[in-house]
């Protein structure tokens, strides 16, 4: 299997949408016979980042890519960034709306579960600027 | 115990019944509210007992492949759940019950 490389753009209103692009990923890698706990991973690790995006800055793009080695998911947004980077991984920390808690987001459990389910994670962002997070999940 | 069965045993309003729901086994239940709770703990097979009646919940079951959904609470639905769990092949039910007594009552009938 060569490296494979797909690219999604998320609207930044429409979050009756969100989570279309994890779902799209994760039919590809069960089609691929991926192994389940893989796409599992993948699946909460890209549909929490997949919402973050949409929820706290003004949505994005985000680029998998596909190797026999892992699976990279690189989400980028031109949001507002993250003040405390520390503070925001932390479990149950959220500046979610009402608006948006109401509608079952805002548990503060989004990026610790990015954090858990993938291998390896970075996040570079700038106040202003916006938010890149980068996740490896080793593809078993 | 398969979702079919338990749609027409519970006595539930069944919204949407996926397609294969007469060989989907229900392999246990999970209760939450939380969406990206629901998206760690929410288990392969679950019979998933919530009030959230949104699309994002359908996202969450069929991400996480939980069996079926369960509206408790008489909670109500959008009708953009509804499309996505056709899409999804998610089935979907509706319980006039709060949270526990939905869970117990499918409790039973899984241990009948
Ligand atoms: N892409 C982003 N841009 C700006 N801020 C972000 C971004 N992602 C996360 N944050 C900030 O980090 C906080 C914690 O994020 P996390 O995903 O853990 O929780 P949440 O999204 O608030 O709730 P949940 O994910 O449980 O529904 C957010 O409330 C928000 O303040
Ligand atoms: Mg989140």
């Amino acid at each position: 299997m060569s490296t494979l490389k797909f690219h999604y753009k998320v609207d930044k209103t429409d979050f009756t949408r969100a989570g279309e692009a994890s779902s799209d990923v994760k039919g590809k890698l069960k089609k691929m016979g991926c192994d389940p706990e893989v796409v599992r991973k993948v699946a909460i690790a890209m549909y929490e980042g997949e919402i973050n995006m949409v929820i706290h800055a003004d949505g994005g793009v985000i680029d998998v890519e596909i190797s026999p080695e892992d699976i990279t998911l690189v989400l980028k947004d031109k949001g507002p960034g993250i003040a405390d980077i520390d503070k925001a991984m932390q479990e149950g920390y959220s500046t979610a709306s009402e608006n948006v808690r109401s509608l079952g987001f805002g548990a503060g459990m989004g990026l610790p579960n990015m954090k858990k389910y993938s291998d390896e994670m970075k996040i570079e962002t700038e106040l202003g600027v916006g938010t890149t997070v980068t996740m490896v999940i080793h593809n078993t | 115990m398969t979702v079919n069965e338990l749609a027409e045993k519970a006595g539930f309003e069944t919204l949407n019944l996926a397609d294969g729901s007469d060989e989907r086994t229900i392999s246990g239940i999970y209760c939450c509210d939380l969406l990206s709770v629901a998206m760690s703990k929410g288990f392969p097979g679950a019979a998933w007992v919530t009030i959230m009646g949104n699309i994002n919940a359908a996202a969450v079951a069929s991400l996480t492949d939980m069996a079926c959904v369960v509206l408790a609470e008489g909670a109500a639905i959008d009708e953009m759940m509804v499309s996505k769990a056709k899409q999804q092949g998610i089935t979907v039910m509706q319980s006039p019950l709060p949270i526990f007594e939905t869970a117990m009552k499918i409790n039973g009938l899984l241990n009948a």
